[in-house]
């Protein structure tokens, strides 16, 4: 997938988390997540996010996280969502159950 | 899972933008829940909320619950991507919006058959319900009701109906012809009528009124848009003690009446018909549904 | 006067009953007028630094405080920065409780003016600082019964009690409302601040609103005071209550509170002159709303109500389905009007509260419904520190009713956010799970086995009973399993039980 765009999903409400995806020349994923429960989840939230991405084929951005106590499948949501909208892209890949 | 009858007395709508609301929308009560994809999103948010729903399909457990998803409507763009997306992650139940002749439902299951069928899902295991929302839907009301096997219930949008109608909701008796050609057409076809929501919340009273109405006409259930609203409602379609006490007195000598290989069931003297029966049977089902409070292990 | 007919030492065993010897002459009468003797503010002294000076406070002594303010609280502050002015050092600062408007403390634990804490809980700033190892000495921390008993025992003996009042006369009668004056502050019932008042060496009371003598009814009798200071501010009345405690509208709050109700009744104690108690927090408050529903459909009534007083429970009573309140401490402007207007709503201090060592009122409550932050699966339950480790709570009578109650109940969500609340170990102990009877969650109850009657009752009445290991199985099946939470070796709290043994120690955080 290539990132065109800054792309932003999720808001500040408790339970959610905003990720914004950003295209980077190369480096790698680079991650500053903040969040509300960052001792007791920061780890898994930090996998999910940098999984999603690999998933996605995403090599290189910059994401930023704000994470107020999301869970796993809303992290995997927001994270996909801030990716198609920097790569301006509507080809989802939905897997089936 | 998806099951074509059950009990539906409670659908909760719970947006599809809403990630807490996503989380905790089982713990509720009701029979049904239903993320909403169509008027609780906001044009910016449709693709956010399609991700949150098809991941929460998809990943999380909602135990018995019926999981139905409002999508948009096919002729904005959107409905078919919101197909796309929770088809495969699995829903019980499309609620098509906006229903107003039965191509409307021939059109939305071919998509549902296709992606079924690319996706490896025997053809046939999601299910359909149809909510008409204008007086040309209400007229079709009979053809939608039998446009699809895939239907297991058709549904009054009241907000949309009675601005179609020129007029606003007040007491209900706006909505009577419409409630009545949709209860009738339901039953025609043998599936589920289920009724509108009722939007003041902090109206206990009204809502318990309206719960009522709708009952006595012969609703299975109806929409509810908090989960303030559903007890209540429950409440109205729970049946009195009474009322059971009877109902197992029928059956009991309806049973009696089969033992003895009599075609004639008598109750204290009186000739029973069929229809007594088969209500009271209704009764005594619904109550064993509506008593269970078990811990559900999900 | 007459001339004498006796001799002292004929009086048969005259020395064991007097010790006075023989009548001299009375003292000088005052016949000034009881409006002229008004004036004369014997106890009113011109400033607080004044108070300070006569009662001859010195380094490393204990000074106590109420929190019937709560977060509105100017008292605290306000003696402390002039005790650090006046150059104060090694103080054990004794407060009932503190609240997050006790930041400005930091500054003069870092100064060395205050080196040791007592109270029931802190929050904010100055707890989060304390869990970052601010103070050498633990924060010792006591249930409000733990309290009353350590300050009778002299265990906590008080040297100098700063005691805020929102009336007082010029004699020292000191009260939490004033009925001769409708303008003024209200706190409702000091409860907590009575036994500091009798017990300690020296008591000043801080008011704003000197009323005329007497000042009825009073929290603190004249008889246990010692200087008034009046001064301008004493807190700020929104902090200090806020209007009527409203029942929460939370769906997730209701079901636990509707479940709840139906469990104390299903267990036998909901009949015709029964007890309770509940907590302020949203899902325990909200019980008393169905077991309101419940009395109303039954014609029965609840002999009293204790503890934390909110309107709701006033409402009640003047419904007539409550007979007497036991006020300890009024939450809100509804209660402490009550307080102010109903004979039968009673202040009652914190000794004949929770005591723990006498009888006291919590042993006579049928039941209480109490919140936590944490329960684990020995029933153990935490209302002090967050899931993070951070003191941000509370003892309060957690564990004085907890025990003291027929039934104790508690309301507590599966989850909050992405935090499991039914766990498999608590970060701390405040009640143990040996005086916990029952937990209610929105998604199921679990029944303590050592109140197996109790649960064959609960489940015989259709109510969801689980056991509490599936409980926290489920939580963090739906939340994810969370990384422990890492502490340092050092110890920045120390938890007592209401006997005022130890049962758990607080730790630094570790952030590193």
């Amino acid at each position: 997938m290539k990132l065109v765009q800054k792309g932003m999903a999720g808001t500040m409400e408790s339970s959610d988390i905003m990720v914004t995806v950003e295209p980077k020349e190369d480096g790698g994923i680079s991650l500053d997540l903040t969040s509300s429960v960052m001792q007791q989840f920061g780890r898994q939230i930090e996998a999910v996010i940098r999984e999603t991405l690999a998933n996605l084929g995403v090599e290189n951005a910059a994401v930023t996280a704000v994470d107020k106590g999301a869970l796993d499948c809303t992290v995997k949501a927001r994270t996909n969502c801030a990716a198609y909208r920097a790569a301006a892209s509507e080809d989802y890949k939905w897997e089936a159950k | 899972m998806a099951e074509k009858k059950r009990l539906r007395r409670a659908m909760m709508f719970v947006p599809g933008n809403n990630p807490g609301m996503i989380r905790d929308c089982h713990i509720y009560g009701s029979d049904s829940v239903m993320f909403d994809l169509e008027d609780s999103v906001s044009i910016m948010e449709k693709d956010a909320a399609r991700f949150l729903v098809y991941q929460a399909l998809h990943d999380l457990k909602y135990g018995k619950k019926e999981l139905v998803v409002r999508i948009n409507d096919l002729n904005s763009g959107l409905g078919l991507k919101d197909l796309e997306a929770i088809v495969k992650a699995g829903v019980h139940v499309v609620r098509l919006p906006k229903t107003d002749s039965a191509q409307d439902v021939i059109d939305c299951e071919r998509e549902i058959a296709r992606i079924e069928a690319e996706n490896n899902i025997p053809v046939g295991t999601t299910l359909m319900m149809a909510a008409i929302e204008s007086a040309n839907g209400v007229l079709n009301a009979r053809e939608i009701a039998h446009a699809s096997d895939r239907l297991i219930g058709i549904a009054l949008g009241a907000e949309d109906y009675v601005t179609d109608l020129k007029t606003t909701r007040s007491d209900g008796i706006e909505l009577l012809f419409a409630r009545c050609m949709i209860l009738n057409a339901a039953r025609s076809a043998g599936i589920d009528a289920l009724d509108t929501v009722y939007s003041d919340v902090n109206n206990e009273e009204g809502f318990i009124a309206e719960a009522t109405l709708i009952k006595k006409l012969g609703f299975d259930g109806k929409s509810v848009i908090n989960p303030r609203q559903i007890e209540p409602l429950h409440k109205v379609f729970m049946p009195s003690e009474k009322d059971l006490n009877k109902a197992r007195a029928v059956m009991g000598a309806y049973e009696e009446a089969m033992a003895k290989g009599s075609g004639v069931v008598a109750l204290n003297g009186k000739m029973i018909d069929k229809p007594v029966v088969i209500r009271a049977q209704r009764l005594l089902e619904l109550a064993e549904l509506s008593e269970v409070r078990e811990v559900e292990e999900i | 006067m007459a001339e004498k007919t006796f001799k002292l030492e004929e009086i048969p065993h005259v020395s064991e009953f007097s010790n006075h010897g023989e009548f001299k002459a009375t003292k000088t009468r005052n016949t000034a007028t009881f409006q002229e003797k008004g004036q004369s503010k014997d106890k009113v002294v011109g400033s607080l630094e004044e108070a300070i000076r006569l009662s001859g406070l010195k380094d490393g002594m204990t000074i106590s405080f109420h929190h019937h303010f709560r977060n509105g609280d100017h008292v605290i502050n306000q003696v402390v920065a002039k005790l650090a002015e006046m150059g104060f050092k090694n103080l054990t600062l004794a407060s009932s409780s503190l609240a997050s408007v006790h930041a400005p403390l930091i500054e003069y634990i870092e100064q060395g003016v205050i080196t040791h804490i007592e109270t029931s809980g802190m929050r904010g700033e100055l707890a989060e600082r304390v869990s970052r190892g601010l103070m050498d000495f633990p924060v010792i921390f006591r249930s409000h019964g733990g309290r009353a008993e350590a300050v009778a025992s002299g265990e906590l003996h008080i040297d100098v009690a700063f005691l805020g009042a929102p009336s007082c006369d010029p004699f020292g009668n000191a009260n939490g409302y004033s009925r001769d004056d409708d303008d003024s502050i209200m706190c409702g019932s000091m409860g907590y601040a009575r036994p500091d008042a009798r017990m300690a060496d020296t008591t000043i009371i801080i008011t704003n609103n000197l009323v005329k003598f007497p000042n009825t009814p009073c929290a603190i009798p004249e008889s246990d005071v010692d200087y008034i200071v009046l001064v301008d501010d004493i807190g700020d009345p929104k902090g200090i209550m806020g209007g009527a405690t409203r029942y929460t509208k939370n769906p997730k709050e209701l079901i636990i509170a509707k479940t709840a109700a139906e469990a104390v009744k299903a267990a036998g104690y909901v009949y015709d002159g029964f007890s309770m108690q509940m907590g302020s927090g949203g899902a325990s408050l909200a019980t008393a709303r169905y077991l309101r529903q419940m009395m109303i459909d039954e014609g029965i009534k609840c002999r009293f109500a204790l503890g934390g007083i909110t309107g709701q429970i006033a409402a009640m009573h003047e419904e007539g389905l409550i007979e007497k309140i036991l006020d300890v401490q009024s939450f809100d402007l509804d209660a402490a009007m009550s307080l102010k207007k109903n004979h039968c709503h009673q202040q009652s201090d914190s000794p004949t509260y929770a005591a723990y060592r006498r009888e006291a009122a919590v042993n006579q409550l049928d039941f209480v419904i109490l919140s936590a932050l944490e329960v684990d699966t020995d029933f153990n339950v935490n209302v002090l520190t967050g899931s993070d480790g951070v003191i941000r709570g509370a003892i309060g009578g957690h564990p004085d009713t907890a025990e003291g109650a027929a039934l104790s109940v508690i309301v507590c969500p599966l989850t909050r956010g992405r935090i499991p609340c039914v766990v498999p170990k608590v970060n701390h102990v405040v009640t143990p799970g040996s005086v916990v009877d029952v937990v209610v969650t929105e998604q199921g109850v679990a029944v303590n086995p050592a109140r197996p009657e109790v649960a064959e009752k609960l489940k015989a009445a259709g109510l969801p009973v689980a056991t509490i290991e599936s409980r926290a199985d489920r939580a963090e099946r739906s939340v994810g399993k969370p990384d422990p939470i890492k502490f340092k070796d050092k110890i920045v709290g120390v938890v007592m039980y209401r006997d005022n043994t130890v049962i758990d120690v607080v730790k630094q955080i570790d952030e590193d």
